[in-house]
C-alpha cells in the first residue's frame, strides 16, 4: 500500500515538474508547477512532516501560484510569441543529474534503515519556534516585510512629469 | 535502495528538471519556475535527510524547509514583481531580447 | 449523562464500526479505505441533502422578505424543487465556447467542487464525529481553501471572455483580500487554546458558568469582535451579497460563470453552496462551541444536532443578509477589508492576549473590551469622511 502510494506520488510530481519546465503555453506550465508542489506536499506528509505539507500547499498553491498566474495575466501580451528552446540546458540538466546519481548511489551511509519516530506535532514544531529558532524566525518576518515593501515600489506607477 | 535514497534520487530529478527549465526557456517566468522547482528539490532532501538522519527527534531539518519555503514565496513576490516593471518597460518578458548593456 | 443519551450521541459512531466489524479479517490498508469511505459517502450524503434543502429555503425566505411565495409548485410547499432543477441542469446542453481552453474550461468546476469538499472534511460535527481528524486541520481548512482562487481564475482564464476575466480577477481580488482578516482573526482562538486542531479548540470551550454561560469564545469581547470580523469575511470568501461584486448580473453577467452552462454551471452553484457551509461550520467551531450545548442542562440532546443547530442559524443569516442589503462597490469592498478589516483582525489578537495574561476572569474580560473598544473608536474616528447624507426623495413612489 505504501510503496504503491509512494510510486504513484513520485510519478505525479515529476511529470507534473516535467510539464511545467517544457510546455510551450505559460497558464499550463504554471497548473502543473501547481500539480508538482501538491505532489510534494503529499511527500512531506509521507515523511511524517505534516505541518511542512500544509505550508507547502499553503504558501505554493495558495499563493505562489496566485501570483504566478496574475503576472501571467499581466504580460499576456507577450506570451503568444514563439520560445526558443535552448537544447544546451538538456545536456547540462542530463549531465548534472547522471552526477548526483552517481553520487548518491557511491555513498555508502545514505543506506540506513529507517528508524520508527513518534509523528512531528504542531506544538513542539511551535516550542521548538519559539526557543531554538525565535532570532531566525524575527529575521525572515523582516525579510517579509521588505520583500513586501520592495515588491509594491517594484511595481508601483511611475509619477508622468 | 532505501527509501532515503531513492527520496535524493527523486529530488535530484526534481533539481535537474528545475534547472532544464531555468537554462532553457527564455521567458522570465519559466525561469522562475524553475528555481522555485529548485528550491522544492532542496527542501525535499532537508525533510528527507531529518527523518532518516541519526536525530529524529530535534526537528532541524523541518525547520529549515519551513524557513526555505518563507523566503522562497519572498524570492517568488520581489521576481515577479521585476517580472512586472520589465515588462512595463520593454514590453517583453524573453530576457534574451534585454540587451541593451551588450556592446 | 444518561445511558439512552450516550446511545443517542454515539449512534452513528456505532453504526460505522457495526458496518467495519462485517469486515473483520480484512487487512489493515482495506479497513483504513473502507473506514475513509464510510466518512466520504455520509459527509457528501449530509450535506448534498443539506444544499438541496438549503437551495429550495433560501428561495423562500428570499420570497418571504420580498413578500411573495417563493417556489411551491414542485411537491408539497415547493419541497421538491431541487430535484426539478436538478434534472434540468442535468438534461442542458453543455456549451463549451469555440475558443476557449477546453482543458481548463472543463478542470475549473471540478476543481472548485472538490476543494469545497476538502474543506468539509476536517470540521468536528459532533463528539468523535470529526470525518479526518488532522492534527493541523485549521491549517488544512485554510490551505485547501485557498485553491478556490485558483479555480476561479482557471475558469476565467479559460472561458476566453471579457466578462468572465473581470469576474475572475474580481473575485481573487477580494479574496485574497478578505483571507487575511479570515485567518488572523482565527489566530487570537489558536493562540489561547494552543492547538490548531478542531477537535482540541471544540474541548477548550467546554464548561459554563453558573450551568447559564457557556465558556464558547464568543462571550468574550475578542472572541465576538473576531466572530463578526470571521463572519464578515466568511461572506466575502463565498461571494455572498453584499460581497457579490465577482458575479454581479447587472454589471458583468456572471462574472466567472458567464461561460457555463447545465451541469457544470450547477457545480459552480454547489461548490459557493459547499463552501458556504465549510466556512460557516468553521465559524461555530472556532467561536460558538462547536457541538457543545449552550446550557449545562441541555448536554442530553445528541451533539451534532447542536452543531448542526448552529449551522442552521449561520446559514439563515447569510441569506437574511441577502435579502436585506445591496450589492456594494468593488472599490468600498476592497477598502474596508485593507482600512478596517485588517486593523480589527489585529486588535483581536491583542485583545485576546490581554485577556489571557488578565487571568481570563472578569479583569482580562473588561481589559480586552477596552482594547477593542479604544481601536474601535479610534479607527472609526480616523476613518470618518464627514461626509454628510442628504434625506431621500423620491420622485416617482411616494
Amino acid at each position: 500500500m505504501n510503496n504503491a502510494a509512494f510510486l504513484v506520488i513520485a510519478i505525479v510530481t515529476l511529470a507534473g515538474a516535467l510539464a511545467a519546465a517544457t510546455l510551450p503555453k505559460l497558464i499550463h506550465a504554471a497548473l502543473c508547477l501547481i500539480v508538482a508542489f501538491v505532489g510534494l506536499a503529499a511527500f512531506f506528509f509521507f515523511l511524517g512532516a505534516e505541518f511542512v505539507g500544509l505550508v507547502q500547499l499553503f504558501v505554493y498553491v495558495g499563493a505562489v501560484a496566485v501570483l504566478i498566474v496574475f503576472t501571467i495575466l499581466l504580460t499576456r501580451r507577450d506570451v503568444g510569441k514563439p520560445d526558443k528552446f535552448n537544447w544546451g540546458g538538456i545536456v547540462v540538466a542530463v549531465a548534472v543529474f547522471g552526477g548526483l546519481l552517481w553520487a548518491i548511489l557511491k555513498t555508502p551511509s545514505v543506506a540506513i534503515a529507517a528508524a520508527q519516530i513518534p509523528p512531528l506535532t504542531v506544538k513542539r514544531i511551535g516550542e521548538v519556534l519559539l526557543t531554538n529558532y525565535v532570532w531566525p524566525l524575527q529575521c525572515v518576518g523582516l525579510l517579509l516585510t521588505a520583500a513586501l515593501i520592495g515588491a509594491l515600489v517594484l511595481v508601483m506607477e511611475e509619477k508622468r512629469r | 535502495m532505501t527509501t532515503l535514497s531513492i527520496l535524493l534520487v527523486i529530488s535530484a530529478a526534481l533539481f535537474c528538471i528545475g534547472l532544464l527549465a531555468a537554462l532553457s526557456r527564455r521567458h522570465a517566468i519559466f525561469i522562475l519556475i524553475g528555481i522555485e522547482l529548485m528550491l522544492a528539490a532542496a527542501n525535499l532532501n532537508f525533510v528527507a535527510f531529518w527523518r532518516f538522519g541519526p536525530e529524529p527527534q530535534t526537528p532541524t531539518g523541518v525547520m529549515v524547509a519551513i524557513f526555505s519555503i518563507a523566503i522562497a514565496a519572498a524570492e517568488v513576490a520581489v521576481g515577479l514583481a521585476l517580472v512586472i516593471s520589465v515588462y512595463r518597460h520593454y514590453r517583453t518578458t524573453n530576457v534574451d531580447r534585454l540587451n541593451q548593456l551588450k556592446g | 449523562m444518561t445511558m439512552s443519551g450516550d446511545f443517542l450521541d454515539q449512534i452513528f459512531i456505532s453504526a460505522k464500526q457495526w458496518l467495519l466489524s462485517l469486515l473483520t479479517g480484512a487487512p489493515d490498508w482495506l479497513m483504513q479505505v473502507a473506514s475513509s469511505l464510510i466518512n466520504i459517502a455520509a459527509l457528501l450524503g449530509v450535506f448534498l441533502t443539506l444544499f438541496a434543502l438549503i437551495s429550495v429555503l433560501e428561495r423562500k425566505i428570499l420570497g418571504r422578505i420580498q413578500n411573495r411565495y417563493g417556489p411551491n409548485r414542485v411537491g408539497p410547499f415547493g419541497l421538491f424543487q431541487p430535484v426539478a432543477d436538478g434534472i434540468k441542469m442535468l438534461i442542458k446542453e453543455d456549451i463549451v465556447p469555440a475558443r476557449a481552453d477546453k482543458l481548463l474550461h472543463f478542470l475549473a468546476p471540478i476543481m472548485i467542487a472538490a476543494t469545497a469538499i476538502l474543506t468539509l472534511g476536517v470540521i468536528p460535527y459532533g463528539r468523535n464525529m470529526t470525518p479526518f481528524a488532522i492534527d493541523g486541520g485549521i491549517l488544512f481548512f485554510f490551505a485547501v481553501g485557498s485553491t478556490t482562487e485558483l479555480a476561479v481564475f482557471i475558469a476565467g482564464w479559460g472561458s476566453n471572455n471579457k466578462f468572465s476575466m473581470l469576474g475572475a480577477m474580481r473575485a481573487i481580488a477580494q479574496m485574497v483580500s478578505y483571507e487575511l482578516p479570515l485567518i488572523i482573526t482565527t489566530l487570537p482562538v489558536v493562540m489561547v487554546v494552543g492547538a490548531l486542531s478542531p477537535d482540541a479548540i471544540v474541548a477548550a470551550q467546554n464548561g459554563y458558568t453558573f450551568g447559564i454561560v457557556p465558556h464558547w469564545f464568543v462571550t468574550t469581547p475578542w472572541g465576538a469582535t473576531a466572530f463578526l470580523l470571521f463572519f464578515v469575511s466568511s461572506l466575502v470568501e463565498s461571494n455572498r451579497t453584499p460581497f457579490d461584486v465577482p458575479e454581479g448580473e447587472s454589471e458583468i453577467v456572471a462574472g466567472h460563470m458567464t461561460e457555463y452552462s447545465g451541469f457544470k454551471y450547477a457545480l459552480f452553484f454547489m461548490a459557493e453552496y459547499f463552501g458556504m457551509f465549510a466556512v460557516s461550520g468553521l465559524a461555530v467551531t472556532l467561536f460558538l462551541g462547536g457541538w457543545q450545548a449552550p446550557i449545562a442542562g441541555l448536554q442530553f440532546i445528541p451533539s451534532y444536532l447542536w452543531f448542526f443547530a448552529k449551522l442552521g442559524v449561520l446559514l439563515f443569516t447569510f441569506i437574511w443578509i441577502r435579502g436585506t442589503l445591496p450589492r456594494s462597490r468593488i472599490d468600498q469592498v476592497m477598502a474596508f477589508a485593507w482600512k478596517f478589516m485588517l486593523p480589527m483582525a489585529f486588535t483581536c489578537v491583542v485583545a485576546a492576549a490581554v485577556w489571557h495574561y488578565q487571568g481570563r476572569g472578569v479583569a482580562g474580560w473588561l481589559w480586552s473590551l477596552a482594547v477593542v473598544a479604544i481601536v474601535y473608536l479610534g479607527l472609526s474616528w480616523f476613518l470618518d469622511t464627514g461626509k454628510k447624507f442628504a434625506t431621500r426623495t423620491y420622485r416617482f413612489a411616494e
